[in-house]
């Protein structure tokens, strides 16, 4: 191939690129434009793309006519997806130490047992879940969430972990061992500071899923506990407009792990692909 | 489910030491004790509730009739078996699963051979497409149902009013998207969340090719279908199987769309909305449960097959 021509067909498939690229943002960018319209404009046809931009919608998400905030459920959703997250990496780092760094016997077959674990369909253990929670005083409470959800990424980080530690180099472990550190020194002083970016990913990809759970919080919680994605769908009604405040709340809502995921698009990455892409 | 609990109780047991010194054993213990807190809390958590579930699925037990509470042995799943519905919502869980997961996987195929090649503003538009997945799964549904599906004001149709207009007719079709297509509308709307997910492993499949292959490639005067056919489609086999099993997993599952878009109607209901209106709309808890137990043994059956493909993608990985 010539160097023009090679240069063409780049700039063609370059703006192929860019359309698609546009194709697949245009949902997400109407959603943004819609939830800064007011209702009257946003239910039009053909649909006003200059539309003077109002904040009406954000007042209803914040509660202007209904007074249902939304801090809340977004408290909530941060305990339960923070809280959940720590959970998960104090439980799936020295399970990934005992994986990967000094593996137990048979550690191929305990890795897929953890992975066959989030094959289980959610719905089949739905049941007993409700009911041992209503035994233990625990539905509606957010403590249950925090532990749901860290069972519920718990095998993901596990085998994230898991080959972000096979990466660690053993001479570096055998010298901290010599010089006489314990495991959780070891842990915290040499595993945890070489594997940083590892554990970086692991954690936005358990924030990620447990932001966006809603099938448990459904059920499980309530007034006191309802998670952001279940407040969302209370903003549909059957009655007068709604799509520019369910536009704002679903921005609103989204936003956090828009911005975690577009910061730190790498991780994503190697998050998403359970470690196997470095 | 049952089957790798026996080969994990295998590594956590007393594996045959009993007969061995006291010192390797203890050493033996001591390899195991970091993993278990994260083992027992798994099995506590995820196992012991489907312990509960096989119970219950043996119990007639429906919420509204509290004095009622007995065993009834295999009716529950005489009922299930035989329920239209459910077979319905098995087909249907199929039928999304694979549509979502393999036009995903093409999409993203295209569109990660459309973003390893340079261009201006490549990480813009790499930006853009991640966007679609990063929005929260139900917004994402909300999204689609009434800002782009609606037929009044939805921007599907309001795009076709537009381009009709722009040719001066007055008459632009407003096809009820939802109701003419009501698996289709889910589909799309999930295929548009999961292809980015699939770009990006295919991605960075794509760049992580041996460059000296691919530059002995063209030296030898390959065609860029010869290098994807032969070199980079094999490469790729990995990332492809690891972006359908991954997606195959979460799709299955997939409860946000079915509930938001369709909630279940015009033969949408896939398996784990119809179990969940059994459980919490007709409160029927014996029969909920042995649904869930006839989803864990068709789910175990084709897990053994995926899981089989992940091993062997695994073991090439660690012989590299």
């Amino acid at each position: 191939m010539t160097p023009k021509r090679f240069r063409r067909s780049n700039l063609v498939w370059g703006l192929v690129a860019w359309l698609v690229g546009i194709l697949f943002f245009i949902p997400v960018l109407w959603m943004v434009l819609t939830s800064f319209h007011s209702e009257a404009d946003a239910a039009t046809n053909p649909p006003k793309f200059t539309a003077p931009l109002t904040l009406a919608g954000y007042k209803e998400f914040f509660g202007a006519t209904t007074g249902a905030s939304p801090w809340p459920p977004l408290i909530n959703s941060a305990t339960a997806s923070i809280g959940s997250t720590i959970l998960v990496l104090l439980l799936a780092i020295p399970a990934a130490y005992a994986l990967a760094i000094k593996p137990v016997r048979k550690w191929t077959d305990v890795l897929f047992f953890f992975l066959s674990t989030k094959m289980l369909p959610v719905v089949a253990a739905l049941l007993p879940i409700y009911l041992i929670a209503q035994k233990l005083g625990l539905l509606d409470n957010i403590n249950l969430m925090v532990i749901l959800y860290c069972a519920m990424n718990l095998p993901i980080a596990v085998w994230m972990m898991h080959s972000f530690l096979a990466e660690v180099p053993v001479a570096i472990l055998e010298a901290a061992a010599i010089d006489g550190a314990r495991l959780p020194t070891i842990i915290r002083k040499v595993i945890v500071p070489i594997s940083a970016p590892g554990i970086a990913a692991t954690a936005l990809i358990c924030f990620i899923f447990a932001w966006n759970e809603m099938l448990y919080a459904r059920v499980l919680t309530g007034v006191v506990a309802g998670t952001a994605p279940v407040f969302l769908t209370s903003f549909i009604t059957s009655q007068g407009l709604f799509l520019a405040k369910v536009c704002a709340a679903a921005t609103a809502i989204s936003l956090p792990v828009l911005i975690a995921g577009f910061a730190a698009q790498d991780k994503l990455v190697q998050g998403l692909s359970l470690g196997a892409v470095k | 489910m049952s089957a790798v609990d026996t080969a994990t109780t295998r590594v956590t047991g007393p594996a045959g030491a009993h007969r061995a010194a006291a010192k390797p054993r203890r050493a033996a213990w001591a390899r195991r004790a970091p993993l278990l807190p994260a083992l027992v809390f798994l099995i506590v958590i995820t196992q012991l509730p489907f312990v509960a579930t096989l119970i219950i699925s043996f119990m007639n037990w429906n919420a509204l009739y509290p004095d009622q509470i007995h065993f009834t042995g295999v009716a529950n799943y005489r009922t299930v078996l035989t329920d239209s519905l459910l077979r319905a919502s098995i087909v249907t869980t199929v039928e999304l699963t694979v549509a979502v997961v393999l036009i995903s996987l093409l999409l993203g195929l295209l569109l990660a051979l459309l973003l390893d090649r340079v261009f201006v503003g490549r990480g813009l538009v790499r930006t853009m497409l991640i966007a679609p997945f990063l929005v929260v799964p139900v917004a994402a549904a909300l999204l689609w149902k009434h800002a782009l599906y609606n037929p009044v004001y939805g921007l599907f149709n309001g795009l076709l009013t537009v381009v009709w207009k722009a040719f001066g007719s007055d008459n632009p079709p407003q096809p009820d998207w939802i109701t003419n297509m009501p698996k289709g509308s889910i589909i799309a709307e999930l295929v548009w969340q999961w292809t980015p997910f699939m770009m990006l492993i295919l991605l960075a499949g794509l760049q992580s090719r041996p460059a000296e292959a691919m530059e002995a490639a063209t030296v030898d005067g390959a065609g860029p279908w010869q290098t994807f056919r032969y070199l980079t489609l094999p490469h790729l086999r990995r990332y492809l199987e690891l972006g359908a099993l991954l997606g195959s997993i979460y799709v299955v599952q997939n409860f946000d769309s079915v509930f938001t878009i369709t909630s279940g109607g015009l033969g949408t209901a896939n398996l784990p909305y119809t179990i969940y209106q059994t459980f919490y709309q007709a409160h029927d808890y014996g029969r909920a449960s042995a649904a869930g137990v006839v989803v864990v043994i068709a789910t175990i059956i084709i897990a053994t097959f995926a899981l089989r493909v992940v091993s062997s993608l695994f073991r090439e990985e660690a012989k590299r």
